[in-house]
C-alpha cells in the first residue's frame, strides 16, 4: 500500500474525516476562544457555591455601593457591592447560573419544537410543509419582546415562566433551517434506498435524516441559546423577567441604572460579562459551522 | 406577477388573521381577565361588576369576533388606564416610533452597505476584519446596555446629547444608533456575501475585459445586483426593529408606541397591549409583503417561489 499515486490508497492512508475535523477545529481561533470562554463560564456557574466569596443575597446597610478594587475598593469585595450592600462578584457568579440555565433550557425546548416541525415539513412536504411554513410566518410576525413581556406580566415573572415563554417563542430559526436541510437530505439516494428496503418512517427520520442534519442543528442551538440569554436580560432589565432578588445580569444592569450617574461600574460590569458570554457562544456557533461544513465557508 | 402578488396577499391576510386571534387569546392566559384587572385586593362583587362591564362573561369566541370586527374598522376599544380610545393613543405615539424606525434603518443601511462593499473588495484586509468585528460585536451587544453606555458617555460625561426625551432631533441620535446597530450586522454580512458572489461572476469579468473602469464595474454592475436581497432584508429588519423599539424607547424614555406597550403591560392595560401586538405584527406583515413583491419585481426568478 505504498503506492501513494493511487487516489484510493491515499484516501485510505490519509487522515480520517474525524482527524481532519479535529485539526480544522484546533486551528479555528474563534471556535477555540468561544469554547474556552463558554467552558470557563459553565464551570463558574457549576462551582458557584465554592467560588463565590459571599452569599449573593446577604445585604449589608453598612457596605452599600463599595467601589471595586480597580476603583479604590478593597479585596474584601473585589467587584464592590450594589445598592443593598450585596457582594457584586458573588451576584455575577450566581448570575451565570441564571443566564446559562435559561439559555440552555429555552434553546432545548425551542429546539425540540422547531426540529420536529422543520424535519416533518422537509421530509413529508405537501400539506405538512404548507402548514409548517404558515406557522413559521405567523410566529415571525409576532413581536417577540412584546409578546414575551405581555405573557410574563400575565403569568407572573419567575425563572420557569421566562424559560417556557422563550422556549415557546424561539423555535422559528430551528424550523427554517431544519426544514431546508431535511429537504436537501431527503432527495439523496440513500433515503430512497432506505424507503425501498422497507424501513419505517420513524426509522428513516431518526437514523437516516437526523444524523445528517445534526451539525446544522448544533449551530442553531448555540445561536438560539445566545438569543435567549440576550432576551432574558432584556426582559429582566424591563422588570418583567426574572424577579429580584434573583441575581440576573439584566436585572443587575436595571438595578444599577439609577446610580449610573455616580457609579457607572454598577451598569458596566454585568453588561460586559453578558456581552462576553453572548459573544463567546456566537463565536462558538460560527466556528462550529465553519468547521463542520468547510465547503460552505466563505 | 399578478398571481404572485395575489398569492402573497392571501397568505399575508391569513397570517394577519391568525396573529389577531393569538394576540386576543393572550388576554385569557391568566384564566380570568376581570380578576387580573381588579387587582388582588378587590372584592368578589367588584370583580363580578368588572366582568359584566367589559363583557368577559360572554364566550371567548363571541368576544373575539366583536373585537376583530371593531379592530378592522380601527376601533380597539378604550384603554383601561388612560380612559381614552386605544386607537387615538397608538396613532399619537406611533409617530415617534416611525421616526425612530426610519432613522434606524437608514443608519443601518448607510453604515452596513459601504462597509460590506469595502469588505468584499478586499477580503481579509484590515477593513474586512473591522467590519467582521463590528458585526460580531453587534450581535452580542445587549441593546439596553449599549444605550445606557452611550448615555453615560455622551450625555453624562461629555454632555453633548440629551439623555432622554423626544423633543428635538438631537434626542433621536443615540436611539437611532442603538436601534440601527441592531439591524446592521445582518445587512452587512448579506452585502459582503452578495458582493463577493457577484464579483466572481462572468459578467463582471466581461465588464472588466471590455475596459470598464473599476468604479463603474463596482457600482453599476456589481452593487446593483448584490443590493437586491439587501433591500428586502432591510424591509424585513424594519418590521423587526419596530417590534424591538420597545427596549430602546424605554432606555431613552422616548414616548413612542414601544414605550406605550411597556407602560400598558406594566399596568395590565389589556386592550392597549392587544392592539399594540396586532399593530406591530401588521407592520411586520406589510413590510415582508412589500419585500416579497419588491424582490419579485427586481428579480423575476423569485416569482415562482
Amino acid at each position: 500500500m505504498s503506492d501513494v499515486t493511487d487516489p484510493l490508497a491515499r484516501e485510505i492512508e490519509g487522515p480520517s474525516p474525524r482527524q481532519m475535523l479535529k485539526s480544522r477545529a484546533a486551528s479555528h481561533k474563534g471556535l477555540i476562544f468561544g469554547m474556552s470562554v463558554v467552558a470557563f463560564l459553565v464551570l463558574v456557574a457549576l462551582l458557584a457555591p465554592v467560588l463565590a466569596p459571599h452569599d449573593p443575597y446577604a445585604q449589608s446597610l453598612m457596605k452599600r455601593m463599595v467601589p471595586p478594587v480597580f476603583m479604590g475598593g478593597t479585596w474584601e469585595h473585589p467587584l464592590g457591592t450594589d445598592h443593598l450592600g450585596r457582594d457584586y462578584l458573588s451576584r455575577l457568579i450566581y448570575g451565570a447560573r441564571v443566564s446559562l440555565m435559561i439559555g440552555a433550557i429555552a434553546a432545548l425546548i425551542s429546539g425540540v419544537i422547531g426540529t420536529a416541525m422543520g424535519v416533518a415539513a422537509g421530509y413529508f412536504g405537501g400539506k405538512v410543509d404548507a402548514v409548517v411554513t404558515f406557522l413559521i410566518n405567523v410566529r415571525l410576525a409576532m413581536p417577540v419582546v412584546l409578546v414575551a413581556l405581555a405573557v410574563v406580566a400575565i403569568l407572573g415573572g419567575s425563572l420557569t415562566v421566562v424559560i417556557c415563554v422563550l422556549g415557546l417563542l424561539l423555535w422559528d430559526r430551528f424550523a427554517v433551517v431544519m426544514r431546508a436541510s431535511t429537504l436537501q437530505i431527503s432527495r439523496r439516494d440513500y433515503i430512497a434506498a432506505a424507503q425501498v428496503i422497507g424501513a419505517s418512517t420513524p426509522r428513516i427520520l431518526l437514523s437516516e435524516i437526523m444524523p445528517n442534519v445534526f451539525n446544522n442543528l448544533i449551530v442553531i442551538v448555540t445561536l438560539e441559546m445566545a438569543h435567549a440569554i440576550l432576551l432574558e436580560a432584556a426582559l429582566s432589565f424591563l422588570g418583567l423577567g426574572v424577579q429580584p432578588p434573583t441575581p440576573s445580569w439584566g436585572l443587575m444592569v436595571s438595578e444599577g441604572k439609577n446610580m449610573m450617574l455616580f457609579e457607572p461600574w454598577l451598569v458596566l460590569i454585568p453588561g460586559v460579562v453578558l456581552f462576553v458570554l453572548v459573544l463567546a457562544i456566537n463565536l462558538m456557533g460560527d466556528g462550529l459551522r465553519d468547521v463542520t461544513a468547510p465547503e460552505g465557508r466563505s | 406577477m399578478l398571481t404572485f402578488i395575489l398569492k402573497r396577499l392571501g397568505l399575508a391576510l391569513l397570517v394577519a388573521f391568525t396573529v389577531s386571534f393569538i394576540s386576543f387569546s393572550l388576554l385569557f392566559l391568566s384564566g380570568d381577565p376581570a380578576a387580573a384587572l381588579a387587582g388582588e385586593t378587590a372584592s368578589g362583587e367588584d370583580v363580578e361588576a368588572l366582568r359584566r362591564l367589559y363583557g368577559f362573561d360572554r364566550p371567548m369566541l363571541v368576544q373575539y369576533g366583536e373585537w376583530l370586527f371593531s379592530a378592522v374598522r380601527g376601533d380597539f376599544g378604550e384603554s383601561y388606564y388612560f380612559k381614552l380610545p386605544v386607537s387615538n393613543l397608538i396613532a399619537e405615539r406611533l409617530q415617534v416610533t416611525m421616526i425612530l424606525g426610519v432613522c434606524g434603518i437608514l443608519f443601518a443601511l448607510l453604515t452596513a452597505v459601504p462597509l460590506g462593499v469595502a469588505a468584499a473588495i478586499r477580503p481579509n484586509s484590515l477593513i474586512d476584519r473591522f467590519a467582521l468585528f463590528l458585526s460580531v460585536a453587534g450581535q452580542a451587544m445587549p441593546s439596553f446596555w449599549f444605550g445606557l453606555i452611550l448615555i453615560v458617555v455622551f450625555a453624562i460625561q461629555l454632555g453633548w446629547l440629551p439623555p432622554s426625551g423626544a423633543d428635538t432631533w438631537r434626542h433621536f441620535i443615540m436611539p437611532t444608533i442603538v436601534l440601527g446597530y441592531y439591524a446592521m450586522p445582518a445587512i452587512m454580512r448579506l452585502t459582503r456575501a452578495g458582493m463577493l458572489d457577484v464579483l466572481g461572476s462572468d459578467f463582471i469579468r466581461t465588464a472588466r475585459a471590455k475596459g470598464a473602469g473599476e468604479t463603474r464595474v463596482l457600482f453599476k454592475h456589481a452593487l446593483r445586483n448584490a443590493i437586491i436581497p439587501v433591500v428586502s432584508l432591510a424591509a424585513v429588519q424594519m418590521g423587526f426593529m419596530l417590534g424591538g423599539s420597545i427596549v430602546v424607547e424605554s432606555v431613552f424614555a422616548l414616548h413612542g408606541a414601544g414605550y406605550l406597550a411597556w407602560e400598558s403591560i406594566a399596568r395590565n392595560d389589556l386592550p392597549t397591549v392587544q392592539a399594540l401586538i396586532l399593530v406591530f405584527s401588521m407592520f411586520y406583515i406589510v413590510f415582508t409583503f412589500l419585500a416579497d413583491v419588491l424582490n419579485a419585481w427586481l428579480d423575476p426568478r423569485m416569482r415562482s417561489a
